[in-house]
């Protein structure tokens, strides 16, 4: 009874924001004007603009998923093999600037990447030559990269913390060098923390409109931007629903994918 | 320390009593939800509206015409004063969702506002009943003399080359489109087919030269040097040249766009007398004349115009331009739904290009 209470607020809440929602979606993605059903709006992703923009969009996502992979595996490492003290204050200084608005952050970037902006004021002093990248792709994945980084280090560090140091010792004891340690104990079982941060980097990687405005000018469409102008701008909430529901397919293969790989669901204990 | 602690809470605690008192004239008459462009009004009126009237001002802001619409129409707020743009307004009018403005309660409206800006307004609000005109002004392009050395007279120069990636472009449907059809001599207002697809085509081409398409950094990047040449309203022209004097303003000699801002009142406002009272308000001329120099878009109200005490604004060319000297003026009007969704498939294919 005291369980069932405990989970109300719960209930209510997905109830309220994400299954009626949903649902929304569903209806508005599924039904024309009239009310009518019509699969017209999930057919539209075929057309150029928009297969354009959901290519762009992975081909971004993707991209900025692989440098974050990158940057984080050996961040992620070193984290680990901290003592202590210092890496809870290492932690907190990644996580510091997530205490701040994630609009406020990009359009910081956008200042700092301008063509008279911070950067190039500092390197124009220097006679070094000016940093062209604002709007232009290279600046949606820096400012993609820069946003959904500490998404993929925290879950690996998280992985990492768990491997039992005895593991290791005993690959070493019996003879296997740093590199193949690694590649057969540290690896492999850090690997859910790899799965679920590339999860939580994609996704919102792929579904991002506001780093593309703001970084890239408008000048680069990506599926967010189509979505988000459909209903802002020309106000046609089926298409826009429509292309949504396309959207959460890619999703949901990506986290099909997921639960394969990530078995145990450790990865997820962020 | 408990003393202390008990101190600063009464102290606290009473200030917070004081500034209560202070407003509790406001509302005693009701209250008006007033819906407006972002910074689009200086916030002093407001309060003064409140003293005088004792009705308590609900603000808020929108920043397209396109994001406020469905707002209203779904009327899950309710306003009872709205400040959208002239197709716009005859979008809301069609589509039924104005109520008629009683002029006999709004003096000042029918003073204050000048002749020929009603006469305007006919356009999209025939026998002006349910508009009265707040802003109006012209799109131009606005550049910085130090990086444009010719003569800039033609909506032809944001094709050119030279000017690669110096170019900022309105990021909206109609304010984009309407340059590429002005450039070729069309009706902003065209639903010609052939004229779309060439107007489309113009934009598509000059992409790879537009730095980056923008609503209102468009100001901001101007001020600061970011780019050469911008689309932008006239309004924004005073404001920018005061923080930078390199920057200059022309109207295009194709012509261009004439819009009027203006309030309406929404079908379901609750509080229509009130917000009769809110128009009326803001047309009085010392009023008019406060969110003239706040905000720097041309007012329609000629009691204002007089007050303004700076010569040159009073007789700049810019806030109060003789519209008599341009050629191929026109306003915006609303296309009906199948005139929308054939911009809006048009300009998709631009952004995605």
């Amino acid at each position: 009874m005291n369980r069932k209470a405990l989970s109300a607020p719960y209930l209510f809440w997905i109830t309220a924001f994400i299954v009626i929602p949903l649902g929304m979606v569903l209806y508005y993605g599924l039904t024309d004007k009239t009310g009518a059903f019509t699969l017209e709006n999930i057919i539209a992703i075929a057309t150029a603009e928009h297969s354009k923009a959901l290519w762009i969009a992975i081909k971004f996502s993707l991209e900025s998923t692989v440098i974050c992979l990158l940057l984080a595996y050996p961040l992620a490492m070193i984290l680990a093999g901290m003592q202590i003290s210092q890496h809870s204050f290492i932690v907190f200084i990644f996580i510091l600037p997530m205490w701040m608005n994630f609009l406020l952050r990009t359009l910081a970037w956008q200042t700092l990447l301008e063509k008279s902006g911070v950067i190039n004021n500092i390197l124009g002093f220097l006679h070094l030559p000016a940093l062209n990248i604002i709007n232009t792709p290279a600046a949606i994945i820096l400012g993609m990269v820069y946003n959904f980084l500490p998404f993929m280090v925290l879950p690996i560090y998280n992985s990492l913390t768990k491997i039992d140091p005895n593991v290791i010792n005993a690959a070493r004891d019996l003879g296997a060098n740093s590199v193949q340690t690694f590649a057969r104990i540290t690896l492999p079982l850090s690997l859910p923390g790899v799965i679920s941060g590339i999860t939580m980097v994609f996704v919102p990687a792929l579904t991002t409109f506001v780093i593309s405005t703001l970084l890239g000018g408008s000048k680069i469409l990506l599926i967010g931007n189509v979505i988000e102008q459909e209903f802002t701008q020309a106000g046609n909430w089926h298409l826009g629903s429509g292309l949504s529901i396309v959207l959460m397919l890619f999703i949901l293969i990506n986290m099909i994918l997921t639960a394969i790989f990530d078995k145990d669901g450790e990865g997820n204990a962020l | 320390m408990k003393k202390w602690i008990c101190a600063l809470l009464a102290t606290a605690l009473s200030a917070s009593l004081f500034t209560g008192c202070g407003n509790s004239d406001a509302g005693k008459n009701g209250e008006v939800y007033v819906f407006n462009w972002g910074e689009y009004i200086d916030p002093d009126t407001i309060k003064m509206f409140e003293e005088e009237t004792g009705i308590k001002v609900v603000y808020d802001e929108f920043e397209t015409n396109e994001l406020m619409y469905p707002k209203v129409e779904a009327g899950a707020s309710v306003y009872d004063v709205v400040c959208p743009s002239d197709y716009m307004i005859q979008k809301m009018l069609e589509n039924d969702l104005l109520s008629e403005l009683s002029f006999d309660n709004m003096p000042n409206a029918k003073q204050n506002i000048g002749a020929q800006y009603y006469e305007q307004a006919q356009e999209f609000d025939p026998g002006n009943k349910y508009c009265v005109p707040y802003c109006w002004g012209t799109v131009g392009i606005l550049y910085n003399k130090t990086m444009v050395d010719e003569p800039v007279d033609s909506w032809a120069i944001l094709w050119d080359e030279k000017y690669a990636d110096n170019i900022l472009m309105q990021d909206s449907v109609r304010d984009a489109f309407m340059v590429a059809l002005k450039l070729n001599n069309y009706s902003m207002n065209t639903l010609d087919e052939t004229e779309l697809e060439i107007a489309k085509n113009a934009l598509i081409e000059q992409k790879p030269l537009v730095q980056a398409y923008v609503i209102d950094e468009v100001r901001d990047k101007m001020i600061g040097g970011e780019a050469a040449l911008g689309v932008i309203y006239s309004g924004e022209a005073i404001y920018t040249q005061r923080e930078n004097p390199d920057l200059e303003y022309v109207v295009p000699k194709e012509g261009t766009n004439v819009w009027i801002d203006g309030w309406v009142i929404p079908k379901n406002a609750s509080n229509k007398e009130n917000a009769e009272k809110f128009i009326d308000f803001m047309c009085r001329g010392d009023i008019a004349l406060m969110n003239f120099e706040y905000i720097t878009y041309s007012t329609p109200n000629t009691a204002a115009q007089e007050l303004i005490e700076d010569e040159d604004i009073r007789n700049s060319q810019i806030a109060f331009p003789d519209l008599s000297q341009y050629e191929g003026l026109e306003t915006f009007r609303y296309l009906g739904e199948e005139g929308d969704s054939l911009y809006n498939d048009c300009w998709k294919k631009v952004k995605s290009e």
